[in-house]
């Protein structure tokens, strides 16, 4: 293993411009050996550019990047992507379409007697055994996604690259296949990176999330972290809902918000500050009349529901109650904050 | 892209040529022969003529459109695709056929009449095609606003077809000022055989340069127009489809009536050339026709076809894959200077061909390559718009895809792009060279001294009055224009269901 790092795939510093737009501003990204990390980012951060410069098919301006410890792209080397040992599923599978599944499957295995064995083993191990005459058009949604991931996995890279795989899946399939192409990732033991702008399916599905904003990776850590503690307000905000309050850091360890005094998890000891509280982490203790909040949004989902609360002061909070208790639009209720809660400097807006 | 650029300059490099040697004697020249009343009548001859046919092959071609898809005209099945068959009969056959039968048709009526019934198709097959996908949601809208049928046809449904009805009267008049055969034959002044006149009867050529550049004007502006209508045409008849067929309209009493119209057309498009030709063929079997010569020229035809249809096919693949992946506007300039083709007479791309090869490479003059140059030049948009097809079914993220599983480029293209394309550039050269058997002015002036294909043999045969050594190649071309044809209205269906 190289000097850098146990990583499989190694970032120090990645820039890339197109012109005048600066698509990726000295990335540094690390991968764990038989991982799956997530790169979140709201489109036009440059999750793309980083995927595609991982691959091979963009040039980078400067920075390094190493797979398996060796330099693949930096100052005087430009590996292609036949070389590196990288391999990819793109947005819309682009399954060769003249080819059967078992060619697709075998297209990146060497020639020889050990390319049938292994295109079977991967076609097994995909639950696609017995599949393999059929062409592309004649397989199911669900079946050419892991088509498209049985092919990329079979050449045995040192990492696969997976771009927003499940976007043009509709939204009844995208939750099983996301778990059945998790477990396959699992099962195989690669390392691999998903790129996505949908936090759900990062925190869902990935062991390490990468928040990445203009260009740049904000925050990396185990997806629970990333939720409970984001690196600043932005991160709070992007990754899950978050209500923000204004507040005052008085004495440490507390804050004054419009919801009374509240515990701080961690944050500032002093000054103003924004307030982070995640919807579940409000209950409403009381309703009826007394209540000085009102009711004015309500959603029902089946296993819970997120009412939008109005304070006097006009502040507005999401509240997700676990039971969906039958509170009207208008109901006057009391809304309380239990747990600590993240305070960040209050920024100039 | 520099493969793509390569074949859209020698597209266009003939005609800019052509451009030059016109104004070779300066503008007085020039002038002198613009400002000639025989050219001003021979404009007004030209365009009027292209008007008239772009006229009554727009009535023509809605009104069998309407009858043959929402009519319950008696066999409207078989009238679409007989309909649509006078496509395929080459204008200086039709031409061949009504004046062998009465030696005086000649002029500006016969000559109208012999262009209206080949090329009405181009207005028909489009209204079809969109008459059968609109939605019939629309009208039925349009009814429950308070409009009668025939209100509703008029305000909604015609509104629909428009687009369509203007794109393909535009061909039609790019027909029209293109036909060199017809116009010929019946001895019509309209600017392609005066142009040929010219060149042929004075040692000065700068004229025909000349009527050569103007004609090129006009054709240039109607592709221009041409593909203003088509953007919107998409637009109109874009969509996902319709759900449903629209209703049909009982015509009741009137369908035997209706019948009228597809029956004078297939008789006087289809059966009196294919009449007449067989009733030449019998006599001129009876005289013991010359085989020998017209198996030459079959074998001519067959050669210079096929090398034309290679060549123009594999020169469409850079272009169609750059239409199909880039969207700079270098590539959009390189695409559309391949598609000018369409608006290139045949007689303005050889005179042109000539100008160059006697001035640049003499050797070459008269020779096999030029004629197949000019082949690629005048049908390479066939061969484009066919590879571009399949160019769409091999988007470069299957290259991106390849090359991460350790493919190296010249890999990839053996693959997965070359087999990709293979039906498109397969159909292209099959498409271009059905085209090649019948062109004529190209062949005319570029084929070698003693060279002589189908197309010239009905022409020299025709010319001489020899209607009978006209008839067997006249029958054979007809024979293989109708395969293309068919399987045009076979698409046009298919992209409508």
């Amino acid at each position: 293993m190289s000097t850098a790092g146990s990583g499989a795939v190694e970032c120090v510093g990645v820039s890339k411009a197109f012109g005048a737009v600066q698509a990726l501003h000295a990335t540094d990204l690390s991968l764990a050996s038989g991982t799956l990390t997530a790169v979140l980012g709201p489109s036009g951060c440059g999750k793309t550019t980083l995927l595609r410069a991982i691959a091979g098919f963009e040039r980078v301006d400067s920075g390094t990047i190493r797979v398996s410890g060796q330099p693949v792209a930096g100052p005087g080397v430009h590996l292609p992507p036949e070389r590196r040992r990288v391999t990819i599923v793109p947005q819309e599978q682009a399954l060769f379409p003249h080819l059967t599944v078992a060619a697709n499957v075998g297209y990146g295995v060497r020639r020889g007697a050990a390319r049938q064995r292994a295109v079977e083993a991967m076609l097994e191990l995909a639950g696609l055994a017995g599949l393999g005459d059929r062409m592309p058009h004649e397989l199911s949604g669900g079946q050419q996604q892991r088509v498209a991931l049985a092919r990329a996995l079979a050449p045995g890279p040192s990492v696969v690259l997976l771009d927003e795989p499940f976007g043009s899946l509709d939204a009844a399939l995208r939750d099983e296949i996301r778990s059945e192409v998790a477990a396959l990732l699992r099962a195989s033991g690669a390392t691999s990176l998903l790129v996505t702008h949908d936090q759900e399916e990062a925190l869902s599905m990935a062991e390490t999330v990468a928040v990445m904003r203009s260009g740049a990776i904000v925050q990396v850590g185990p997806p629970q972290d990333v939720y409970r503690h984001p690196a600043d307000l932005w991160v709070a905000n992007f990754v899950g809902r978050a209500n923000i309050l204004p507040g005052r850091a008085v004495a440490a360890g507390t804050v004054e918000t419009a919801l009374g005094t509240l515990v701080v998890g961690a944050g500032p000891g002093n000054g103003d500050v924004d307030v982070v509280i995640r919807p579940e982490q409000l209950q409403i203790v009381a309703s009826g009349d007394s209540g000085a909040a009102t009711v004015d949004d309500r959603r029902y989902f089946g296993h819970d529901a997120v009412v939008g609360v109005r304070l006097p002061g006009g502040e507005r909070l999401l509240v997700r109650l676990p039971s969906a208790d039958p509170l009207p639009v208008g109901a006057r209720v009391v809304v309380s904050c239990q747990e600590p809660v993240l305070t960040f400097p209050t920024t100039v807006r | 892209m520099a493969l793509a650029g390569v074949v859209a300059l020698a597209a266009l490099l003939p005609v800019a040529y052509l451009v030059v040697r016109a104004g070779g004697g300066g503008w007085s020249a020039v002038a002198g022969t613009l400002f000639l009343d025989r050219t001003a009548r021979l404009l007004v001859r030209s365009l009027g003529l292209a008007a008239a046919v772009s006229v009554a092959s727009a009535a023509i071609g809605i009104a069998l459109a309407w009858l043959t898809v929402r009519c319950d005209l008696p066999g409207r099945r078989v009238w679409r695709v007989l309909v649509a068959l006078p496509l395929a009969v080459p204008s200086y056959v039709a031409a061949f056929a009504f004046v062998s039968n009465v030696p005086t048709l000649t002029g500006f009526l016969p000559t109208f009449a012999v262009l209206t019934l080949l090329s009405y198709p181009y207005v028909f097959l489009p209204v079809a095609a969109v008459l059968e996908r609109v939605d019939p949601a629309l009208e039925e809208t349009a009814r429950s606003l308070g409009d009668g049928p025939a209100t509703a046809f008029r305000r909604v449904t015609l509104r629909q077809i428009r687009p369509a009805a203007a794109t393909g009267s535009l061909l039609v008049c790019l027909y029209v000022l293109s036909d060199f055969g017809a116009v010929s034959i019946l001895r019509f002044d309209s600017f392609t055989r005066v142009i040929y006149q010219s060149y042929q009867s004075s040692f000065d050529r700068r004229p025909a340069a000349i009527l050569g550049c103007l004609l090129l004007v006009f054709t240039m502006g109607i592709l221009v127009a041409e593909a203003r209508t088509r953007g919107r045409a998409r637009y109109y008849g874009g969509g996902r489809g319709a759900p449903r067929r629209p209703p049909v309209i009982r015509l009741g009493r009137w369908r035997w009536v209706a019948l009228v119209l597809p029956v004078a057309v297939t008789v006087a498009a289809l059966a009196v050339p294919l009449g007449t030709t067989l009733r030449w063929l019998a006599e001129s079997v009876r005289a013991s026709a010359d085989l020998g010569r017209i198996g030459r020229a079959g074998g001519a035809t067959v050669l210079a076809s096929g090398l034309g249809a290679a060549v123009t096919a594999v020169a469409a693949v850079p272009v169609a894959l750059l239409a199909a992946r880039s969207r700079s506007r270098l590539a959009g300039l390189i695409e559309r200077s391949a598609f000018v083709g369409h608006a290139l007479p045949g007689i303005v791309v050889a005179l042109s061909l000539v100008f160059f090869t006697v001035r640049f490479m003499n050797p070459l003059y008269q020779r096999l390559p030029v004629l197949i140059f000019a082949y690629m030049v005048l049908f390479l948009p066939l061969a484009v718009s066919s590879v571009y097809g399949s160019a769409l079914q091999a988007p470069p993220t299957l290259d991106d895809v390849a090359r991460s599983l350790g493919k190296r480029p010249r890999e990839v293209f053996r693959t997965i792009t070359a087999p990709l394309l293979a039906p498109g550039v397969a159909a292209g050269a099959a498409l271009v060279f059905l085209t090649c058997l019948k062109e004529l002015p190209a062949t005319l002036l570029l084929g070698p001294t003693g060279f002589e294909t189908l197309s010239t043999r009905v022409w020299s045969a025709t010319q001489a009055g020899a209607f009978g050594d006209a008839a067997l190649p006249a029958l054979l071309l007809v024979a293989a224009g109708i395969l293309p044809t068919w399987a045009l209205t076979r698409r046009g269906r298919t992209t409508a269901s």
